[in-house]
C-alpha cells in the first residue's frame, strides 16, 4: 500500500510518496506559479513517475499547505501546522520547536513528544522575515536564490539592515551598493535580520530544544548559520527539511489508509487525530482573521 | 557660515529631497509668490540631485544661482544638500506649504513614496499633532508602485485607469510585497485591471485615513506629496474620508514652498531681534 502527501506552498509545491512502512519512495517538487491546481498535479506526478508508479497505486492522498484545497485528487486536507509537526517528529523525534520559513509566511510551532501541536505563532501579514524577503534581496543583488546563502557565508563584517519592510530594504540594499559596500556583507546582514525576526517569533511559543528548521528557506546554509548563532544551539536540518510538510501529510495519509483498511468502508472522521486537526484549523482561522 | 552671508534678498529656494522625487521651489521674498518649480528623480546621489534641481529651477525662473540668497532643505535627504543654509523637518514644511496653498487648512495628509503623514495644524500653521507611518510601505506610494508592477503598468497611468472601475476589488494583503502576488492572482482570476487598481487604492486609503482620524479632522483637509498626481488615489481618499480634499497643481511642492515660507518667517524674526538690540544700544 502506498500513500502520498502534497504540500502546496505559496512558492513551491512538494509531494512525497510513502510505502506502508513509512519509507520514502519518491519526492516531487515544482514551482507553484499561478495555476495552483496544476502545480499540485505536477508535483504528485513528478514523484509518481520517478518511482514508476501509476495513479491507482496510491491508496490515500492528503493535501496540505496554503493551497491544500486545490489538491483536487486528494482524499482529505490537513493544515500545514499539523503536518510540519508530524513530519518533524518523524525525522527528528526529539523535536520540540519547529521553525518553518516558507515563501510567504513564517511559523514557529511547539510540539510535544508525540508530534502533536501544543502552540504556534505565525507571521503571514507581511513579507519581513519570510522567503520573499530573501527573494527581494537576491533580486536587487542580481544573484539567484540558491547562491544567496553561500555568498552571505563569505562575509566577515555583516552590515546592519535597519528597515523591516521588504520594499524599503530593497532601497536600503541599493544605497549600500551605491556606496560600494560588499555584496556578502549586505547579504549577511539580510540573513541576520531574518534570523532575529524568526527567533523572536519562536520566543512567543517558547524555545525548547531540539529545534527543527523546515520550509524552503531551510536549504539556505547562510540562514542555518545565522539562526544557530542567534540561538546559540545547533538546529536540525537535512535534505528532506523542505519536504517535511508533505512528509507529515503522507504520514497522516498512511494512518487514514490503514484505518480504512481495518475499518472497512467507514472513514474515521471521528478519530482523535481528526479532532486535533480540526482544532488546529480553528486556531489558524482565528490567527488569520 | 550663515551669519556671514546676507539676511536680505529677493529669492529664497526650498528643496524637498524625498525618497523618490526631489522637488525645488524658488520663492520671491518680496511678492510672496512661487516663481519656479522643478522636480526630478532623487536617485542615489542626493547631493547631486539637490544641486541639479536647484540649477534647473533657477534656469526656469531666469535667475543666476547667486540671485538666490537663502536655500532651505527638507525631506528625508535634507542633510545631504550641500548648499543649504538651514534644514527643516518635512512636517513643519508641509504644514506651512499647505496653509499657504489653502489658508483654511486644518489637516494635512502628506503621502509620499515611502511614508504617509497625517498632521493637524493651528491657525498659525504650526503643527499641533501628527502621526506617521515610515516603517513599512503598506500605506505609501511604494505600495501602488508594487501593484502597478504586478499589473505591468506605469505608475503615471494607474490613477486615470482606476477611475473606470465599477466594482473595486479590495486587496487583503497589508504588505506591499504580498499585495503584488495577490494582484497577480486577481488578474489570473479574470478581474478587470481598473477594479484591482481602485481596490488597491481604497485599501491604502483605509490605512491613511485611520492615521488622519487619530490626529482629529477639524476643517479643510489638504493633500500634499507625490500621491496628489494620482487622480484615482485622490478620489479613493475622498471616498474614505467622506469629504472634499484640497489639491492644487502645487501640492507636490508643498514641502519645498513651506521651507521657503519658514525661512521668510525666520528672517523676519532675526530682523526684529536686530532692531530691538539696536534700540537697546541707542538707549
Amino acid at each position: 500500500m502506498l500513500v502520498a502527501g502534497v504540500d502546496v506552498g505559496s512558492t513551491q509545491t512538494k509531494a512525497i510518496i510513502l510505502n506502508e512502512n513509512a519509507g520514502i519512495m519518491a519526492r516531487g517538487i515544482v514551482n507553484t506559479g499561478a495555476n495552483v491546481v496544476k502545480a499540485a498535479e505536477k508535483a504528485f506526478n513528478e514523484a509518481r513517475k520517478s518511482a514508476e508508479l501509476e495513479e491507482w497505486d496510491v491508496a490515500y492522498t492528503v493535501g496540505t499547505g496554503y493551497g491544500r484545497y486545490k489538491v483536487l485528487f486528494g482524499d482529505t486536507q490537513i493544515t500545514e501546522i499539523s503536518c510540519h509537526a508530524r513530519g518533524a517528529n518523524f525525522l527528528f523525534p526529539k523535536t520540540r520547536t519547529i521553525l518553518d520559513i516558507g515563501g510567504q509566511d513564517t511559523k514557529a510551532i511547539r510540539i510535544n513528544e508525540k508530534g502533536e501541536v501544543v502552540d504556534f505563532c505565525m507571521n503571514d501579514k507581511c513579507a519581513a522575515g519570510t522567503g520573499r524577503f530573501l527573494a527581494a534581496a537576491a533580486d536587487v543583488m542580481g544573484i539567484s536564490l540558491d547562491e544567496l546563502g553561500d555568498v552571505a557565508l563569505q562575509s566577515n563584517n555583516p552590515l546592519r539592515i535597519t528597515n523591516v519592510c521588504t520594499v524599503f530594504v530593497e532601497t536600503e540594499i541599493m544605497n549600500h551598493l551605491s556606496k560600494g559596500k560588499k555584496g556578502e556583507d549586505i547579504l549577511s546582514g539580510v540573513h541576520q535580520s531574518i534570523a532575529g525576526r524568526s527567533v523572536s517569533l519562536m520566543r512567543r511559543v517558547g524555545i525548547d530544544p531540539e529545534i527543527t528548521f523546515t520550509g524552503g528557506v531551510s536549504r539556505n546554509k547562510g540562514m542555518v548559520k545565522a539562526l544557530q548563532e542567534k540561538l546559540g544551539i545547533p538546529i536540525n536540518v537535512n535534505d528532506d527539511s523542505q519536504y517535511i510538510g508533505a512528509l507529515g501529510a503522507a504520514l497522516f495519509a498512511l494512518d487514514r489508509a490503514k484505518a480504512r483498511q481495518t475499518d472497512g468502508r467507514r472513514l474515521d472522521s471521528s478519530s482523535g487525530q481528526a479532532k486535533h486537526d480540526g482544532q488546529t484549523a480553528v486556531l489558524k482561522e482565528e490567527a488569520k482573521s | 557660515m550663515s551669519t556671514e552671508r546676507s539676511l536680505n534678498g529677493k529669492y529664497i529656494a526650498g528643496i524637498d529631497i524625498g525618497t523618490r522625487m526631489t522637488k525645488c521651489a524658488v520663492f520671491d521674498n518680496e511678492t510672496c509668490t512661487v516663481v519656479a518649480r522643478t522636480t526630478m528623480l532623487t536617485g542615489h546621489n542626493l547631493a547631486a540631485s539637490s544641486e541639479k534641481v536647484l540649477a534647473e529651477a533657477c534656469k526656469r525662473a531666469g535667475l543666476n544661482a547667486s540671485d538666490v540668497f537663502y536655500v532651505a532643505s527638507t525631506g528625508y535627504g535634507r542633510y545631504q544638500a550641500p548648499m543649504r543654509r538651514i534644514q527643516i523637518t518635512d512636517i513643519s514644511c508641509h504644514a506651512m506649504g499647505a496653509k499657504y496653498l489653502f489658508p483654511n487648512t486644518t489637516n494635512i495628509l502628506d503621502v509620499g513614496a515611502q511614508n504617509a503623514k497625517a498632521i493637524r495644524i493651528d491657525e498659525n500653521g504650526r503643527v499641533a499633532k501628527f502621526r506617521m507611518n515610515d516603517k513599512c510601505a503598506s500605506g505609501a506610494g511604494r505600495f501602488l508602485e508594487r501593484v502597478a508592477k504586478g499589473l505591468e503598468l506605469d505608475l503615471e497611468e494607474i490613477g486615470t485607469l482606476s477611475l473606470r472601475s465599477k466594482d473595486p476589488q479590495p486587496i487583503s494583503s497589508i504588505c506591499a510585497v504580498l499585495a503584488e502576488s495577490e494582484v497577480i492572482n486577481l488578474v489570473t482570476s479574470g478581474y478587470p485591471v481598473e477594479d484591482i487598481l481602485m481596490g488597491a487604492q481604497l485599501s491604502i486609503s483605509d490605512r491613511i485615513v485611520a492615521m488622519l482620524r487619530q490626529v482629529g479632522i477639524e476643517g479643510e483637509v489638504t493633500l500634499t506629496g507625490g500621491i496628489t498626481k494620482n487622480v484615482g488615489m485622490v478620489k479613493a481618499l475622498e471616498k474614505k474620508i467622506g469629504k472634499h480634499l484640497n489639491v492644487s497643481p502645487d501640492s507636490e511642492y508643498a514641502g519645498a514652498i513651506g521651507a521657503c515660507l519658514l525661512v521668510q518667517r525666520r528672517l523676519k524674526k532675526l530682523e526684529q531681534q536686530k532692531t530691538q538690540s539696536t534700540n537697546f544700544a541707542v538707549a
